[in-house]
């Protein structure tokens, strides 16, 4: 596609100044090492093909997710988006979680999406986890915008950091009333619900830059979903 | 009392089954069981279906009957049986009672739930509901607290160790993978649930000591068995699996009300009754389901229901004794823990387990020269249990 580079000067946004974030490896229950690592827009088309399967699952609104994930990554990578950021999750190099989300100003974060791929591990847990320990400890904002899509999210994030409600602040998700982790919340819940020890062990990161594995659009479908199993015995 | 056989036996993969209403789960499995035996165009004389939540959480009443209806199974007598998470046990129960006696030649048992179209607060809420209201209930206990404040007692008494409880929940993991109807298919470890530090997000604490995967998921399924006759299982050229012994036993409806709230009489009498009627001792048993809802009720059911003395459940899991290499090996199918608990289901599903294990038929599962089989089915905590013998005649 032709870009006429002296329009996209005037187009593309302005980004903030971002830090970036520093990896760190979980050992997840199975005893796998699940690499959080930051990504860049070169990464995106990989991690697109992992999210194109889930437009068609209704399941647990991953079509919702999925279709704004898309987007969202789409345009950040395209540099329609400002002060946005990826985070991924890979065990052995295969992708199983994404998060993303954006500065919204210097001092407000617009949490966006939590994708988990290798589901009832956790991952999504771990992965929003680090989403907040981005934006409240490098990013260092004041609070960050929150909205659950669905009962998972709701469960998972806004119970289980004790959101505060900020119903007269709309999310930049449909416009929804927002919860917001504070710093003082973040602070108060970190020890209880956030791990992953730095620096990543040499091998175990090489393994994950080396490629972003997806899996295939049947694995996606069947760790989503679970059905092949229920399928073959009714 | 006649003698009763298992003339057929059919599950469907437990789990989450957003496309299946309860009624689906009902048929189908009902049929894999009258398919498993062959009968033919034989009717079936009665129908029991054990269920524990329907009227709760789906709103919906009479399921014995609509299956009669479902299945065309007219004039058979329908009875739907509640009796909390023992409903399945019951339903086997009344079934054996029925051929025994003489009343019915053949009687299908189907029990089925379907807990996961309710979110996970009312889920735990409407399981709450067979707590004394009075003495419990209002006081916002759990089926999960009650647990943890047992395997609290457990523990200090017997020397149970959180290490125990993980180990529990490791093994029927590793069953479970071997079981293509169980919900959970995920290999699990001592250090990513239990040593590491960031097992605490893992696996955090639900209800002191008891951890998450302490807990049975939640799940949707359904299980089914053909009773008959003993002398019909020849005459189908099916393998003669024999119900040879049944005990029920109830306690106190509070567990406050007990003299030693660690000690499961209702376990150790329904037991002792189903070992009676079945002229055997529980050396005589080659293989096991228990109830784990909660890791901590393998190790205390196996030792109220004689395969160990108080205490010793723990080290048996220690040595590998319960394993399915094991000599009693508990929960091969990988147990409530992982097999899942749609609660009206359970009692069947141990019962078809066991079934499986004793015609050779559990697959990647199948404990050797299983002969005789145990099940049990828990219900209330500990109020109503139900323990069925099973036996494979020569």
């Amino acid at each position: 596609m032709f870009v006429d580079m002296e329009l996209e000067g005037i187009m593309r946004p302005p980004d903030l100044p971002m830090p970036p974030y520093p990896p760190k490896v979980v050992t997840m229950a199975t005893g796998q090492q699940m690499v959080i690592r930051q990504v860049g827009r070169e990464d995106v088309p990989a991690i697109l093909d992992a999210i194109r399967p889930t437009l068609d699952i209704e399941r647990d609104f991953y079509d919702v997710v999925g279709a704004r994930l898309y987007a969202e990554l789409l345009s950040w990578q395209k540099y329609r988006a400002a002060n946005h950021y990826c985070i991924i999750g890979q065990i052995e190099g295969i992708l199983v979680g994404i998060v993303n989300g954006r500065m919204y100003t210097k001092d407000i974060g617009m949490s966006l999406h939590t994708m988990t791929i290798e589901r009832g591990l956790r991952v999504g847990g771990h992965l929003f986890s680090a989403k907040m320990e981005y934006q409240i400890e490098y990013l260092d904002q004041k609070e960050v915008l929150i909205v659950a899509e669905s009962p998972i999210g709701m469960r998972r994030f806004v119970i289980d950091f004790e959101l505060e409600p900020r119903p007269d602040m709309p999310h930049e998700l449909g416009g929804v009333p927002s919860n917001s982790l504070t710093k003082e919340l973040w602070f108060k819940h970190r020890d209880r619900l956030v791990v992953g020890d730095r620096p990543v062990p040499k091998k175990l990161m090489e393994i994950a830059e080396r490629e972003i594995i997806t899996p295939t659009e049947q694995l996606i479908n069947e760790k989503i979903m679970g059905e092949k199993r229920m399928r073959s015995l009714i | 009392m006649r003698k009763v056989a298992i003339l057929g036996a059919g599950m469907i993969p437990f789990g989450r089954r957003d496309e299946d209403t309860l009624m689906d789960m009902l048929a189908v499995t009902g049929l894999k069981a009258m398919d498993d035996a062959g009968i033919g165009d034989r009717p079936i004389d009665a129908v029991y279906v054990g269920n524990m939540g329907a009227p709760i959480l789906e709103h919906k009443t009479g399921l014995a009957s609509a299956l009669v209806d479902r299945l065309c199974l007219f004039p058979a007598a329908a009875e739907s049986i509640e009796n909390g998470p023992a409903s399945g046990g019951s339903a086997v129960k009344n079934g054996f009672l029925a051929v025994a006696s003489g009343y019915c030649d053949l009687v299908l048992v189907v029990g089925a739930e379907k807990m996961r179209d309710t979110i996970v607060w009312k889920g735990t809420d409407f399981v709450a509901t067979m707590t004394h209201p009075l003495v419990e209930y209002i006081y916002g206990v759990t089926l999960p607290s009650m647990a943890g404040m047992f395997a609290r007692l457990y523990m200090e008494k017997y020397g149970v160790t959180e290490e125990h409880l993980a180990k529990i929940a490791i093994k029927n993991h590793n069953n479970g993978l071997l079981n293509p109807y169980a919900h959970i298919h995920m290999r699990i470890t001592l250090e990513g649930i239990l040593h590491h530090p960031h097992a605490k997000v893992n696996n955090p604490v639900i209800a002191s000591p008891l951890r998450f995967y302490d807990m049975c998921p939640v799940s949707d399924g359904a299980a089914a068995v053909l009773l008959g006759p003993a002398e019909m299982a020849k005459e189908l050229k099916k393998p003669e699996i024999a119900i040879a012994g049944i005990g029920q036993a109830t306690d106190t409806h509070a567990l406050q009300d007990r003299d030693d709230p660690t000690d499961l009489k209702a376990v150790t009498i329904a037991s002792q009754k189903a070992f009676a009627m079945a002229k055997l001792k529980p050396k005589d048993i080659n293989v096991v389901q228990v109830h784990d809802a909660f890791t901590i009720l393998e190790i205390a059911e196996s030792e109220h229901a004689g395969f160990f003395k108080k205490g010793e459940g723990a080290k048996a899991l220690d040595e590998g004794r319960t394993e399915i290499g094991g000599d009693i090996p508990i929960n091969p199918d990988g147990g409530l823990k992982a097999r899942g608990h749609p609660v009206g289901a359970t009692g069947v599903a141990n019962v078809v387990a066991i079934t499986w294990q004793l015609r050779g038929e559990a697959g990647d599962f199948q404990v050797k020269k299983a002969e005789n089989g145990f099940a049990l089915n828990f219900g209330g905590f500990g109020n109503n249990v139900i323990a069925t013998i099973l036996r494979r005649e020569a």
